[in-house]
């Protein structure tokens, strides 16, 4: 009923396709522009200091990022936020799979675990501080300190609600254990995985600029905070701005892995929609 | 009644492993310092940092810190709910707003709050607001894009049936799109509960406002490694109040879902 009632709607709209170009330009671009536009005049009108124009942010943005301080600040941030996170996942899904295997393993540590995830993770990097100095080991520890615990956490439920019908008809055909683990387990437990990897992700960031404004003397985060103390407003604006295109990127990137790894279970559930 | 009685044997086990876990933890972080493995000037004893903790718990200067972490994290908390359901529910329910606003809100959520940590501080110094502005931007987005969801998820036949039944918008509001948004607005607001929490400690860490979080960087820049662990464990004690306060308003509020009704008659 509802696909034929969309048919004839996708014919009568074939017909004018200019509009329709311009309809699909114009709802993703139209207000980023509206609000591009206003925010210039109000920054060349207004007397607030703390808010530059945006063709002042530009320009400082590519003072400011393009050359040497990219590689000097970018790359080094960008290169420890991303081992803290691959340590995470393999450290995460590693130790949730043994941990959702076993139940009484489970059990031991399921308060802990619930204790340690609800410390809030920036609270971590004096401790991690204190403990290792400050280094860029302790940079990727405190990102590994706060992003494992999702990961973990998600992993566990995942592997525990594997589908029993599924696990015994594997054991019942005699399946290895380790295929059963990769064929089985770790499939049933990906959509809750890449959930907390999803979590993981923004936490990671998060750390990232926190550990940096806190304890360094280079990278985007200390970069950042040096700024606003010396009152370089544009330059401010700037990394900010980085960081967000950083942060967009990342969910991007995680959109598109997302898909290629979950495309099974996207495509189940359509067909159950259907 | 045997089926009852292996259940609660079950229970008894789960809760008794939970204990040995959790006792275990604490005698191999004594056992870390005792044996030399890390000094305790910067892994202390577990007796001295629970010590610590007691003594927290009787001075009042400490009672009156959690109090300005936990009021800024309320305030920040109830004005980005009040936005975001405001707002996501007009945005969710008009289609051209919906598509119009897609890319700003992609664009905006992915941000790091803690981005905003300068920007805040010099619009307001080292005050409240300015943690405010960080709370309030984190916490947003976790109650906005579920509620935007939660309006979008209302079922095609009950719409109808509401429409050709005569009912006028506000009727529809409040017996349709209310009772379908608020398992995800329960869900938001869980996670914008924690995420302010988070914010709130980490302002303070970093902006220096008076608070449980200015306490942590000031023991850890006196090298009171005690005072450091004891406020570490006494923020996880919070996030865990706050975990377990939310889910229990949301099953309070959810009773009548399938989710939560499911679970009870199982």
């Amino acid at each position: 009923m509802s696909a034929y009632t969309s048919r004839i709607a996708t014919t009568t709209r074939g017909r004018r396709v200019g509009p329709r170009i311009a309809a699909s330009l114009l709802y993703p671009l139209g207000l980023p522009m509206l609000l591009l536009v206003s925010w210039g005049l109000v920054s060349t009108r207004g007397t607030s200091r703390f808010f530059p124009g945006p063709l002042t942010i530009a320009d400082a943005f590519l003072q400011t990022w393009v050359g040497p301080a990219f590689v000097e600040d970018v790359l080094p941030s960008l290169a420890r936020l991303g081992l803290g996170v691959a340590a995470s996942i393999v450290l995460g899904i590693a130790a949730g799979t043994v941990i959702g295997l076993v139940v009484w393993l489970r059990e031991l540590l399921e308060p802990l675990l619930e204790f340690l995830r609800a410390i809030p993770p920036p609270v971590l990097i004096p401790v991690v501080m204190l403990l290792l100095g400050i280094t860029d080991t302790m940079k990727v520890v405190v990102i590994v300190s706060g992003a494992v615990w999702p990961i973990l956490l998600n992993t566990i439920e995942g592997v525990r609600a594997t589908d029993s019908v599924m696990k015994e008809t594997a054991e019942s055909f005699q399946v290895s254990w380790w295929e059963r683990l990769w064929f089985l387990v770790l499939p049933a437990a990906s959509p809750r995985i890449m959930a907390g990897v999803r979590q993981a992700l923004s936490v990671a960031l998060i750390l990232m600029v926190i550990s940096e404004m806190f304890a360094s003397s280079s990278g985007l985060g200390y970069r950042i905070a040096y700024f606003q103390r010396n009152y370089l407003i544009a330059e401010m604006w700037s990394g900010i701005l980085l960081l967000g295109l950083v942060g967009v990127f990342l969910a991007v990137a995680f959109g598109l892995v997302e898909r290629r790894v979950l495309r099974w279970y996207h495509g189940i559930r359509e067909v159950n929609r259907a | 009644m045997r089926v009852f009685s292996t259940r609660r044997l079950r229970a008894l086990r789960k809760a008794l492993l939970g204990v040995v876990g959790l006792t275990g933890f604490l005698v191999v972080w004594q056992l870390i310092p005792t044996l030399g493995l890390v000094n305790p000037l910067y892994l202390p004893y577990v007796t001295d940092v629970l010590a610590r903790l007691f003594e927290q718990l009787v001075d009042l200067a400490f009672w009156r810190r959690l109090g300005s972490t936990m009021t800024s994290w309320a305030i920040g908390l109830t004005v980005a709910t009040i936005a975001a359901v405001a707002l996501g529910t007009v945005v969710g329910l008009v289609p051209f707003l919906r598509r119009s606003t897609h890319t700003v809100v992609e664009f905006l959520r992915p941000i790091p709050s803690v981005a905003l940590i300068p920007l805040a501080v010099l619009m307001f110094g080292i005050q409240m607001q300015a943690a405010l502005v960080i709370i309030v931007y984190a916490s947003f987005w976790q109650v906005f894009v579920q509620v935007i969801y939660g309006v979008a998820d209302v079922d095609v036949v009950a719409r109808d049936t509401a429409r050709s039944f005569g009912l006028t918008r506000r009727e529809q509001l409040t017996h349709l799109v209310l009772p379908t948004t608020l398992p995800y607005l329960m869900t938001g607001l869980r996670l914008a509960a924690a995420v302010a929490l988070i914010l709130a400690i980490t302002a303070e860490m970093v902006i220096g406002n008076p608070g449980l979080g200015r306490m942590i960087e000031l023991s850890r820049s006196a090298g009171d490694a005690a005072g450091l662990y004891a406020l570490v464990v006494v923020t996880g004690l919070l996030g865990l109040a706050v975990n377990i306060v939310f889910r229990f308003i949301e099953r309070r509020v959810l009773s009548w879902h399938q989710s939560i009704r499911g679970e009870e008659a199982r």
